[in-house]
């Protein structure tokens, strides 16, 4: 740019149609500018513009990044119940709360629960480090970033399976 | 000559011109159609909420049964509007309301709809029918249980994408027993759950219904259920459509939709099992309308098997995942393809699969009568443009979004005007554009030596100079919404024309090169807009100094002057101004133009004179010089200075605005 004057100005690169005599507007506010201010301005890793692409804030917050589930939080985890044939899947993160989860597994097995013989459930959990656990016990968020999987057990076999205390307080049990 | 006929017959033929515009034309033509057609007007359809008050309209128009309203400007989609700009109904509601209106519908989009307006309307309009709110916020569902306790004829409640607090879900609980009329609705958007029972008991008892969307909380069993209750379907909306293929619940699902002969519009997906969508075949091949914007679950070949079966399809709307194979599975499969929508499925552009100009062109190549198209993609070329212009010369609608809105032709590394030229070259009905890529002056060029019918164009990250803007103002002599963004246009195209801007609904710029300055020129020239600045950073880094660029400007054409409900953010123009304009008198200007008054009329005058000749460019004011509609106000003094040749001249109390589809005014026509 501090060239000009002395016949320099061929030799500027600019962006324009071959031949045109046209200055290229220093005001054009380049997309590239912008994204850098936003960038910096907002630490993001990508390049943001406001408003850009121009998709509707209502379908921005609901289509985006689903597609492998690895952009949005998704938390599926094998569930497993007892006198059922197959296991299931359940994503987690669908559900707000301990009996919204109740409801939801009541769905998903309710030809089993009906066919058992009149026994209670216990829901269990296998946690992030290899723990069988209680289901019920620490706040919902905390418990859908931990649990691996879930298996829906008979209360008679309960015993036997060397977790619980049997003095403990049972709760979340299905049947509530 | 029109004398021969009765009011009623008159009335009655009126009743066959349904159109906006062409009901406003009619009401041109003399005093007694303009008395007939008032009175007789039941859909009344007001594109900018600011441009005229409910008072004014119910003045004109008694009987208005059917009210369309549009609020927020286009650009308030992205977040380039505060929350709190306005377009709030209530005052609507308050006025028609109180002055016994009989409304029956009521169709909203980008406005702001509090419970309290939701409420009187339940409780004040007794035949109300239609509730269609697109785009808006405010409300809860509490608004919506008023709306459905309430409304004992409710026929339709359809909820389009609107911000609604539904943390209390017992709405649809509330429509009575009796109720029965309902023929649509759709509640995809509200993201809390629904009564079950109360939704499968409500569908059992409307046998009308033939449009059901429903929200993701709506799980498949529910579905099923639902499906077994109606199956005279014609638009299906699905919620959660997760399901094992071999299981019991499946099978039935699959025999409840084999019974659904009627469905032509499939949408939903909000949860989805991609490897159940065979249950879904059986019905494809009736559908004319398909919307799997909102399932990202379904892609691949799973996306593709299911087009394959869609040959009817006239409308689509998918995910950019679909790839430019899956839109090749398009081009051979949906020969009817009318309307095509390509959203991307991630805003950053990185997936792998999203579309490019390959997809476009094939598209282009098997479906003829493609017409209307939004396509977001991450290149284009000057070369695929051009094939597209050529295989599709019938676009009315041309949106092209490039994810890096930059973008040169990769190709050849040239910007894209060529090809955005050779579209409007080739599509005469154009209507409706929005550019990306790299462009410059010239693609404006084109633009407004080519298109003609234009209404609406949007422009970001473009042009070099402000002859961009000016080709574009000079050329499109139709435009009625321009929206710009992020380019060089400064006070010298703004300024150039500024009795264009009434001609037009609204213009938009934002990040431009206009100032402070230039923008109060405009609102000191056209008392007849309304120039509103927005600014919504801390007030006090925006000084007053004429020199300083604003940063957002929203200007439009209204007849009610400036708003009183705007919030601090935004600044409207002119105020100081206005009281020291003088308006010359319709007296005054009629003894400069030495005109004669033919016939006494108070509400129709015409005049005559010979001593008046044309002169300047009046293009813009009507395509025949010696008979004029106009803003008496603002126009009789431009032609008053310029039309010495003038012969007739017709001044209406009450017309219609523009182009004719806009808005409706008593004091007089602008006309191009």
């Amino acid at each position: 740019m501090e060239k000009e004057g002395l016949g320099f100005e061929i030799t500027e690169l600019r962006l324009g149609l071959p031949g045109g005599g046209e200055i290229k507007n220093e005001k054009k506010r380049v997309f590239s500018e912008i994204s850098e201010e936003e960038e910096n301005g907002k630490g993001n890793g990508k390049s943001q513009v406001v408003g850009w692409p121009p998709v509707c804030s209502y379908r921005r917050k609901n289509s985006f990044g689903d597609k492998d589930g690895s952009k949005t939080s998704k938390f599926y985890v094998k569930v497993s119940m007892d006198g059922a044939p197959f296991l299931r899947k359940i994503d987690l993160a669908l559900h707000k709360g301990y009996s919204d989860l109740a409801t939801a597994l009541e769905k998903l097995f309710g030809e089993v629960l009906k066919d058992a013989d009149s026994c209670e459930f216990v829901p269990i959990y296998e946690d992030k480090d290899g723990d069988w656990m209680l289901a019920g016990d620490v706040p919902w968020e905390m418990f859908i970033e931990s649990c691996k999987r879930l298996r829906i057990m008979k209360r008679s076999d309960v015993k036997g399976f060397g977790v619980l205390q049997p003095r403990e307080a049972v709760k979340g049990t299905l049947k509530e | 000559m029109m004398n021969y006929f009765p009011d009623e017959v008159l009335e009655h033929v009126f009743d066959f011109i349904t159109c906006h515009k062409d009901r406003n034309s009619v009401s041109l033509v003399c005093k007694s159609w303009h008395r007939i057609e008032r009175y007789s007007r039941r859909r009344v359809f007001i594109g900018n909420c600011y441009s005229i008050s409910p008072e004014r309209l119910i003045a004109r128009f008694p009987g208005v049964k059917s009210l369309t309203l549009k609020g927020k400007p286009h650009f308030a989609d992205f977040n380039l509007v505060p929350y709190d700009w306005g377009g709030f109904v209530y005052p609507w509601i308050k006025v028609l309301a109180e002055t016994g209106i009989g409304l029956e519908e009521l169709r909203l989009k980008r406005m702001v709809v509090s419970d309290e307006s939701l409420e009187l309307i339940s409780k004040t309009f007794v035949n109300f029918q239609s509730l269609v709110l697109v785009s808006c916020d405010g409300f809860s569902a509490d608004g919506l249980a008023a709306i459905a306790a309430n409304c004992r004829f409710l026929r339709e409640l359809d909820l389009q994408e609107n911000e609604v607090d539904d943390h209390r879900g017992h709405w649809l609980s509330c429509f009575p027993e009796s109720c029965t009329s309902l023929v649509s609705l759709n509640f995809a958007c509200l993201k809390g759950e629904v009564n079950l029972g109360a939704l499968e008991r409500l569908v059992s008892r409307s046998p009308n219904l033939k449009s059901l969307r429903l929200n993701r909380s709506v799980p498949l069993d529910t579905l099923q259920k639902l499906l077994m209750r109606a199956p005279q379907l014609v638009d299906l909306g699905i919620g959660s459509y997760v399901h094992d293929p071999s299981s019991e619940a499946s099978n039935k699902l699959k025999h409840a939709i084999q019974r659904c002969k009627s469905i032509m519009s499939l949408s939903g997906f909000l949860e989805v099992a991609p490897r159940c969508m065979s249950a879904i075949y059986p019905i494809c091949g009736n559908l004319t309308t398909l919307n799997l914007s909102y399932a990202p679950g379904i892609h691949g070949n799973k996306l593709t098997k299911l087009i394959q079966h869609c040959r009817k399809l006239q409308r689509l709307w998918i995910l950019d995942c679909i790839g430019d194979k899956g839109l090749g599975v398009v081009a051979s499969t949906c020969k009817e393809l009318q309307e095509l929508r390509v959203f991307p499925s991630d805003p950053f552009g990185a997936g792998n699969d999203a579309v490019t100009e390959e997809g476009l062109v094939l598209v282009s190549a098997g479906c003829p009568k493609l017409n209307s198209l939004l396509y977001f993609c991450q290149q284009m070329t000057n070369a695929a443009l051009i094939t597209v212009a050529k295989n599709c010369p019938n676009f009315i609608r041309f949106r092209l979004c490039i994810l890096d809105p930059v973008r040169p032709d990769p190709v050849t590394n040239q910007p894209l005007d060529e090809g955005f030229g050779a579209i409007v070259q080739s599509c005469k009905r154009l209507k409706r554009l929005s550019l990306s890529g790299l462009l410059t002056d010239q693609v404006f060029l084109y633009i407004g030596m080519y298109a003609e019918q234009l209404e609406m164009l949007s422009i970001a990250f473009a042009a070099d100079s402000d002859k961009g803007m000016l080709y574009v103002l000079n050329g499109c002599k139709k435009l009625r919404k321009l929206e710009i963004r992020d380019c060089p246009f400064g006070n010298a195209a703004l300024l150039e024309d500024v009795g264009k801007y009434e001609t037009m609904r609204s213009l938009w710029m934002s990040s431009c090169e206009v100032t402070l300055g230039g923008c109060k020129t405009v609102a000191e020239m056209m008392p007849s807009l309304n120039v509103e600045i927005i600014n919504e950073s801390d007030q006090t880094e925006f000084n007053l100094d004429d020199g300083q660029k604003v940063d957002k400007m929203y200007l439009y054409r209204t007849l009610v002057g400036h708003r009183k409900d705007a919030p601090e953010s935004v600044w409207i123009l002119g105020d100081l101004t206005r009281s020291e304009h003088h308006e010359p008198s319709l007296n005054d200007m009629i003894q400069d133009m030495k005109l004669k008054n033919v016939s006494g009329d108070d509400d129709f005058i015409i005049w005559e004179s010979n001593n008046f000749k044309l002169q300047g460019n009046f293009s813009v004011y009507g395509y025949n010089p010696f008979i004029f509609f106009f803003h008496p106000v603002v126009g009789l003094g431009v032609v008053a200075s310029s039309c010495k040749e003038l012969q007739e001249l017709r001044v209406f109390p009450s017309a219609v605005f523009g182009a004719g589809n806009d808005v409706v005014t008593e004091e007089g026509l602008i006309r191009r």
